[in-house]
């Protein structure tokens, strides 16, 4: 590639730069907290934001590209919401558990009001005992 | 300067890969790793456009566009087997 020129360049380096660094951000997350809920927090919402402002900044690098490249940010911005609300979803409903030191969870006091079964405490039990193997063996 | 910019930009990225990296070979359980290979596409497709932009192939933006429907419906379908199986 060419070397990026003048202002449009220095603000779409800038923009990349910027967004990369919300993305080293949100690995860093996914990596240091807790439980699954935080580490999808940490993993969905700052990468959305880091997708959204390298690839924004690349398209002023290559001004010609930026329609298609604004097409890529609406379907990051459309479907990364989906997967991640799939993907908590599951993990609670299969019994993971929150962090040692949450105070609410709001789903499962919904569905005991509705009165449906929370995920089976046998199925919890083999989780927990999984874990504690995994645990004493690393 | 913006040369630099860039390259510093694609040393944060390359970081936070192996930071995902690292949760998806420690787990603890299967759904962590499908956190982690969330993230993974997502810090995976930028890069992408990336090389698209350094290389000036119009044609890898759409190899990034195919592959984060790819990673989408890989994750969907991942959630909706931990969920209630296939």
């Amino acid at each position: 590639m060419t070397t990026p020129q003048g202002v449009l360049g220095f603000l779409g380096a800038l923009l990349t730069l910027a967004g990369s660094m919300f993305l080293f951000l949100g690995a860093l997350g996914v990596l240091r907290m807790p439980d699954i809920y935080n580490r999808m927090q940490a993993g969905t919402k700052s990468t959305t934001l880091g997708n959204i402002l390298t690839l924004g900044g690349l398209g002023l690098l290559m001004p010609g590209w930026l329609p298609k490249i604004v097409l890529v940010i609406l379907f990051v911005l459309i479907t990364n919401p989906i997967s991640s609300h799939a993907l908590a979803r599951s993990a609670h409903r299969s019994g993971m558990r929150l962090a040692d030191g949450s105070v609410v969870d709001a789903l499962a006091a919904d569905e005991a009001s509705q009165g449906i079964e929370p995920a089976s405490n046998r199925e919890l039990d083999a989780r927990e005992i999984e874990r504690q193997a995994l645990e004493t063996s690393a | 300067m913006a040369n630099l910019m860039l390259g510093a930009a694609l040393l944060f990225a390359g970081a936070g890969l192996i930071l995902a990296t690292w949760r998806l070979l420690k787990g603890p359980d299967a759904p962590n790793r499908a956190v982690a290979l969330d993230v993974l596409t997502l810090i995976a497709m930028p890069l992408m456009i990336g090389a698209a932009v350094y290389s000036g192939r119009q044609i890898y933006l759409d190899v990034a566009l195919v592959y984060a429907v790819l990673a989408f419906l890989g994750v969907v379908a991942l959630a909706r087997y931990y969920d209630r199986g296939i």
